[in-house]
């Protein structure tokens, strides 16, 4: 799978704005402790629903994400991953999940209940039942893996126009 | 990078006019070429440039990240221009002629944003649509993708003629003498790729409006500006030739005051073509049109036009576009109605409709803008905005040099559920076209150039403006704020009435953000007149500065007294007085917050904008110099004001000098008394070593001194008096840049 993007879903409630990820971003670039190179922090606090604030980097962008009003860690994978691109994405939203709750010191805190994963390109990843079926089994030994077979809910995208997403939330 | 691009080209053959696809084609193989090393940074530069596909902020490779100034480590060594790195994110501008969209080009963008931007589509004051943070080899596939829905990006950017606006109403606005989209758009298309607009010095921009007096297209900040004009009637146009904004800007001059409609499309070939003939090529600082016009005047300017346009090869594409043209007319989707229970609706609604619903001039509709903040919207917003234009109108979409979008064409009597889909999507904003809704170019953001963070302060402006009651407050919530991040004026700052462009000082070793404050600046009457420079205050001080401006106007305006009128009647040195206290620096050491910028904790610096020397050392008795010369062009001003020419162009003259020498002593120690010893030693010393030369502009600000020192003791018209201010208070920012630059750290790896 290529251009594989995860998002990892805040717990309700957060304490903190959006635009307070600026500094922590800025500071993640300082100590260059990531394995991308990271180039810029980017804002769009201001857009409703939107993509919130971005740690843009050559590989990968990580974002405090706001999308569909729902507050999440993004990890947005840009260039290519030898080996397994789910779980090369997967560990890092991971990590930098971990990272925020520890800059936001317990105002912010991740679900691990659920987890969004969209192929970011619609030419090879296209949101059809083809495509659907092309990378289901992959993404459902992945899902099997993160909350056990047989015990998440699956959702994809009813709008064709959207990117193929698949949504996984552990039912028990 | 992606990995379907090669998949695009075979996926979308036929699907592309055949002209452009060969264009794009082309462009994919001189990718290719720079790739292996075929082809010359400079050339590629403009290849890509001509196609939309811009530079973006650190492309070259080195970024202050607060701490220090290091080398972005990417791991190829190609370059796509001199000095830009291949890896650097760019920056993607899509030619939107007129600002006309449908349905499916709104839901491209948002597939664009999605899968090689950043999520945002983002809405130009030229109302054309950019994505940031692009991948040079994504964009063929993006300019394919566009080209199947109608789009191109070709010269978009570049020494082109850039996207024709038209003031986004034109068609249903009460006002207009006629609808100009059908002309714009027969202007974007006959000069697109035309063989006579491709050797240009620099940039060319159009723009139409449907009437003389509203501001909706701004035709006097452009090249060539044409307002709809029925004489006799015949249909055709009053024509504007040389504005532009810039550095310093120009008001257009009147051309002619009636061109009949057929000759439109041969006087605009007829004005590129003496335009790339006699345009300055070599320096790009002076090769914009306006500067043609005034080194040739206006009469002569026009002689060779009209000589030209007799040379001119007759064109059928010149009128086979106005058959039928009265009749062509956008329809709408659904009949007209009459929103009648006005008062039942929720407060929220009766304030949206009040700024952000227009009474088309055909009865039963309106016209709809849906306000952006900082002219963002997400991929999200544009699937239900095409939605809403599928439901609702005929996808009669236009975007707005305001920033916005509008929706033509919705029935009355739909607007509660038009205001009801575009909230469910956070694109109900209030306040369209109100103090709220500011303007501001990319700045520091991604702009190469950006001084100061224009879009931080405009949102910060936007968010403080509606918690502080401006937006109800009568006086004032219809004046409009403008930001740019530098002088180059992309946000429109000098025809705002608060307009702001970002400048840096230096205090005690330390640089801050600051704003030039421009006050005054005329919207109405088509951009009009430009504001002058109040002074700079620190860029965190801006919005309580704008407050106290505010606060005076609403307290002390006449009865129906403008704020162009007010600002006029106080004068600039009562301004200045209000704002003199805000203007005073703490020293690092007491204060730091002013030495970073809205939305950007970093620690200050213009450093990593171009390659500096260290200094390192404490600059007060330059600090000293500087003030007082940024006070002699403030002291022309009021000069100038009082409508003494000679003393206005003196004291102009004088604060350039002051400020080379200021620059002088610190760097080199010299003291120099005459005049011509101080530009002779600024020649060699800051000029001929390219220490004072901006990274942009190159030496253009020097040359502002040296000219103004050529035309010592000559006489100035007050035209010519009112530019060397200008000029002189842009050399004064280059002073402070220039210390900028060398004191700022080396990068480190
Ligand atoms: C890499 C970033 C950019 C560079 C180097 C750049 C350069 C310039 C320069 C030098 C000028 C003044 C020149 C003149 O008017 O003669 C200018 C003006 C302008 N630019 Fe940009 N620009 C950049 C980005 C943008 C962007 C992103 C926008 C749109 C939001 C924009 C829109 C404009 C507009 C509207 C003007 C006003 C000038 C007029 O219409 O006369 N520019 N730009
Ligand atoms: S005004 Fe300056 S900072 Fe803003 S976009 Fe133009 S060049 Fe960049």
């Amino acid at each position: 799978m290529e251009h594989v993007n995860i998002k990892i879903f805040a717990e309700p409630g957060a304490q903190i704005s959006l635009d307070e990820a600026i500094p922590v971003f800025h500071r993640w670039i300082q100590k260059r402790d990531l394995p991308e190179l990271l180039i810029d922090v980017t804002d769009y606090s201001h857009v409703i629903a939107g993509p919130g604030v971005l740690l843009i980097g050559h590989e990968a962008n990580y974002s405090l994400d706001n999308a569909r009003n729902e507050l999440g860690v993004l990890y947005n994978r840009k260039a290519k991953v030898e080996g397994d691109s789910l779980k090369q994405a997967y560990d890092a939203a991971l990590t930098a999940a971990q990272r925020l709750e520890q800059e936001f010191d317990g105002k912010l805190k991740f679900r691990h209940d659920e987890v969004e994963v969209t192929l970011n390109d619609r030419m090879l990843h296209p949101n059809t039942e083809a495509g659907w079926n092309a990378v289901r089994g992959e993404l459902e030994q992945f899902f099997d893996g993160l909350f056990e077979a047989g015990h998440y809910s699956v959702q994809r995208p009813t709008d064709p126009r959207e990117r193929l997403w698949v949504r996984a939330r552990r039912t028990n | 990078m992606k990995a379907s691009n090669s998949q695009w080209k075979d996926h979308l053959v036929g699907k592309i006019e055949p002209g452009l696809a060969s264009e794009i084609d082309a462009f994919d193989s001189e990718i290719a070429l720079k790739k292996q090393g075929k082809m010359e940074d400079k050339v590629f530069a403009e290849t890509r440039l001509r196609r939309g596909a811009y530079g973006q902020r650190y492309d070259n490779g080195q970024r202050h990240d607060g701490l220090e100034s290091r080398r972005l480590a990417y791991a190829n060594p190609n370059t796509k221009g001199p000095t830009t790195l291949w890896d650097a994110p760019g920056m993607q501008r899509i030619k939107i002629p007129f600002g006309g969209l449908n349905a499916t080009q709104l839901e491209v963008m948002a597939e664009l944003a999605e899968e090689y931007s950043d999520g945002i589509a983002h809405v130009t004051t030229r109302q054309d649509i950019q994505l940031h943070f692009i991948h040079i080899e994504d964009t063929p596939a993006i300019m394919r993708r566009l080209g199947a829905a109608g789009i191109t990006t070709r010269e978009a950017c570049g020494n082109t003629v850039r996207n024709v606006t038209a003031c986004p109403l034109s068609g249903v606005c009460r006002d207009q003498a006629f609808d100009v989209t059908p002309y714009a758009k027969a202007a974007a298309y006959f000069l697109l790729g035309h063989p006579d607009t491709q050797d240009f010095g620099r940039k060319f921009k159009i723009a139409f409006s449907g009437c003389g007096d509203n501001p909706c297209a701004l035709v006097r900040i452009h090249d060539l500006g044409c307002v709809a004009k029925v004489k006799d009637g015949q249909r055709g146009f009053e024509v504007y030739v040389g504005g532009g904004l810039g550095t310093v800007p120009y008001v257009a001059k009147l051309y002619t005051d009636f061109l009949p409609q057929e000759e439109l499309l041969p006087l605009a070939q007829a004005m590129t073509r003496v335009f790339a003939r006699l345009g300055e090529k070599k320096n790009r600082n002076t090769a914009r049109m306006k500067f043609l016009v005034v080194k040739l005047g206006l009469d002569e300017f026009k002689r060779l036009v009209e000589e030209e346009r007799k040379l001119l090869t007759p064109d059928p594409r010149w009128t086979s576009y106005l058959d039928g043209i009265e009749n062509e007319q956008e329809t709408p989707l659904r009949d007209p109605g009459l929103l009648q229970i006005e008062n039942a609706q929720p407060e929220d609604f009766r304030a949206w409709r009040e700024t952000n619903v227009y009474a088309q001039r055909q009865a039963g509709y309106a016209t709809v803008t849906v306000a952006l903040p900082l002219g963002d919207l997400t991929a999200d917003q544009l699937r239900a905005l095409a939605d809403i234009a599928r439901n609702y109108v005929n996808e009669t979409v236009r975007t707005t040099v305001e920033q916005n979008i509008v929706l033509r064409w919705v029935s009355e009597s739909d607007l509660p559920s038009v205001y009801n889909d575009l909230k469910a999507v956070g694109l109900h904003h209030a306040g369209a076209g109100t103090i709220t809704d500011t303007v501001a170019c990319p700045g520091t953001d991604t702009c190469k150039l950006g001084i100061s963070s224009s879009r931080g302060l405009a949102g910060e402006l936007r968010m403080h403006m509606a918690e502080n009651g401006a937006a109800g407050n009568e006086a004032i919530k219809n004046l409009r704020i403008k930001v740019s991040g530098c002088f180059n004026s992309c946000g429109q700052h000098h025809i705002a009435d608060l307009g702001f462009y970002g400048v840096s000082r230096n205090k005690g070793g330390f640089a801050a953000p600051h704003f030039q404050v421009v006050l005054g600046g005329q919207w109405t009457e088509n951009a009009g007149s430009y504001g002058l420079a109040i002074g700079a205050v620190p860029s965190k001080r801006v919005p309580e500065a704008a407050d106290r401006i505010l606060a005076r106007y609403t307290k002390e305006r006449t009865e129906g007294e403008s704020f162009q009128a007010f600002i006029r009647r106080i004068g600039k040195a009562e301004c200045k007085k209000m704002l003199e206290d805000l203007m005073v620096m703490p020293l690092h050491s007491e204060d730091t917050s002013l030495y970073s910028d809205w939305h950007d904790p970093r620690e200050y610096t213009t450093g990593d904008m171009g390659i500096g020397e260290c200094a390192g050392e404490v600059v007060s008795p330059l600090e000293f110099q500087m003030t007082a010369s940024e006070r002699e062009v403030f002291e022309a001003q009021l000069a100038f004001e009082a409508g003494d020419i000679p003393k206005a162009s003196k004291l102009a003259y004088d604060s350039m000098a002051r400020a080379a020498t200021a620059l002088l002593v610190w760097h080199k120690s010299f003291y120099i008394n005459s005049p011509d010893g101080v530009v002779e030693a600024f020649r060699k010393e800051f000029h001929d070593t390219q220490l004072f030369f901006d990274p942009f502009a190159g030496g253009k600000f020097a040359h502002y001194y040296f000219h103004a020192h050529e035309l010592l003791g000559q006489e100035r018209t007050a035209e010519s008096a009112h530019r060397l201010i200008e000029e002189a208070q842009l050399f004064i920012e280059a002073c402070h840049s220039c210390v900028g630059r060398m004191t700022a750290a080396p990068v480190k790896g």
